[in-house]
């Protein structure tokens, strides 16, 4: 089954993933634009985007486990998601500027709020990400470090939970729900055996 | 009921204020007991039995006791009032509810002199309010106005939106209308009036203190911790409307500013 489904994603290239994205960012702009996103489309849109921000987030973080524990092989579409992950936060965070505090005491804001501040954080660490998603940037900086560097996509997604998380009234469950996932995710890369062998390495 | 004549001139002349449709105010309400998101209790609230429904008055009062909300209405005057609607949230409308000014109801059952504060409480019916299994705060809602604040004349009891009864989402069958505070003062359903000696507990100054105050005045000037109260949005104003400046006290500075002479707004937000 798992050997079908990569068989058949063989022949997916990754752009058909460029090809797709902006679909749900018209969808929804289109749907309050049109009155179908009920009462409050403008929050209703920044809120909508910023889910598809934490979906991408996972979506992205899930490949490396999914292949070494369901063999299921996405590696080739986790840049292509990355990229397109940056630009839902973009989307996320103008239709906050534009549509909701519409540039009022912006700065004052991510300054002062706990919750822009983390969320502004996650964005602002995500744009060398963005900018080194490309062959030559990969070649220029090499893979270690480049590999390195995008690393940072760990802190992003805690920054994104928490984000959620701050930005709740009352005791919440979703916010709760995507942050277990986060850290779920994040766990799966941290291998038990690997801090016996890094603690005998610094006694030698 | 004349309005008119009941009430300040500058609060007739907010009836010059458009009101939001029927359908925005009935499909945009933040309702916990039905759900955190705003369509929930729309969706939602049809489960609650509003008759019989009865609503307890006791404490420092003369007359406690059961009574029904068909007798409580059968005392009272109702009249139509065009407040505006403004959440802690930072969005606003205008609403033209019907219903009755507290101060009568609290005058027929008789206050005692040393009643200073009057508490309130909505339903709690797990059965009938899919939001109460998750505790998103410590169930049933409470509220609590100072005696002064529940005896003002712009201070009612609503029991109907634009001539119909208020439908449950809303707070059926009776609830508070404080028009110059946040809305969550405004608690819905209510099922218990309590006069009392001490300041009651405020269910979501209870829950986050140091976000919510007792007293909860819409004040530009005071800022929630996670947003400004500066401006807002106007809800039903379109997709790319501009944010409003704040009012003082939501408009309603001159009638109520009195209430709070020489204490310090930042200290009883």
């Amino acid at each position: 089954m798992v050997d079908q489904i990569n068989i058949a994603l063989r022949r997916v290239p990754a752009w058909v993933l460029y090809l797709v994205a902006p679909l749900p960012v018209l969808t929804i702009y289109y749907l309050g634009l049109t009155d179908a996103l009920g009462i409050d489309p403008a929050k209703r849109i920044e809120h909508e985007l910023g889910l598809w921000s934490l979906w991408l987030v996972i979506a992205g973080l899930a490949i490396t486990p999914l292949r070494r524990w369901a063999g299921l092989n996405l590696l080739k579409f986790r840049r292509a998601i990355g990229v397109i992950t940056f630009f839902y936060l973009l989307a996320h965070l103008l239709t906050w500027l534009v549509l909701d505090v519409q540039f009022q005491n912006v700065w004052a804001d991510i300054v002062k709020r706990w919750y822009i501040t983390v969320g502004m954080l996650a964005f602002v660490l995500m744009i060398p990400l963005a900018v080194t998603s490309n062959d030559l940037s990969l070649k220029r900086l090499g893979a270690g470090t480049w590999r390195g560097l995008h690393k940072l996509i760990y802190p992003i997604a805690v920054l994104g939970a928490l984000h959620f998380l701050l930005l709740v009234k009352g005791f919440q469950w979703e916010p709760i729900v995507y942050a277990a996932i986060i850290v779920g995710l994040l766990a799966c890369r941290v291998r038990l055996n690997r801090l016996p062998r890094f603690r005998m390495s610094r006694q030698t | 009921g004349g309005i008119a004549g009941a009430l300040p001139r500058s609060a007739a002349a907010q009836n010059s204020l458009e009101p939001n449709t029927f359908e925005e105010i009935t499909n945009y309400c933040n309702y916990y007991e039905f759900g955190t998101g705003k369509e929930d209790p729309a969706r939602n609230a049809h489960r609650l039995t509003i008759d019989p429904w009865t609503v307890r008055i006791d404490g420092l009062v003369d007359k406690p006791g059961d009574y029904s909300f068909a007798d409580i209405l059968s005392q009272m005057t109702v009249e139509e009032r065009i407040y505006r609607f403004r959440c802690v949230e930072a969005w606003s409308m205008v609403i033209p509810w019907n219903g009755f000014e507290l101060a009568d109801l609290l005058n027929w059952v008789g206050v005692q002199s040393n009643a200073k504060y009057v508490a309130f409480e909505t339903a709690l019916r797990p059965d009938e309010m899919p939001g109460v299994s998750s505790r998103v705060l410590d169930w049933p809602y409470v509220e609590g106005l100072r005696i002064d604040e529940a005896m003002h004349p712009l201070t009612m009891m609503a029991t109907g939106i634009y001539g119909k009864d208020i439908p449950k989402q809303n707070g059926a069958p009776m609830r508070l209308v404080v028009p110059w505070k946040y809305g969550f003062k405004s608690i819905k359903s209510v099922v218990r009036i309590s006069l009392v000696e001490e300041e009651p507990p405020a269910s979501w100054n209870v829950a986050n203190p140091r976000e919510y105050g007792f007293y909860s005045n819409v004040n530009p000037e005071v800022d929630h911790p996670r947003w400004s109260q500066a401006t807002e949005r106007r809800i039903g104003s379109g997709l790319f409307a501009k944010r409003e400046p704040t009012l003082m006290f939501n408009g309603y500075e001159e009638e109520v500013a009195g209430l709070y002479d020489g204490m310090d707004l930042r200290t009883f937000f």
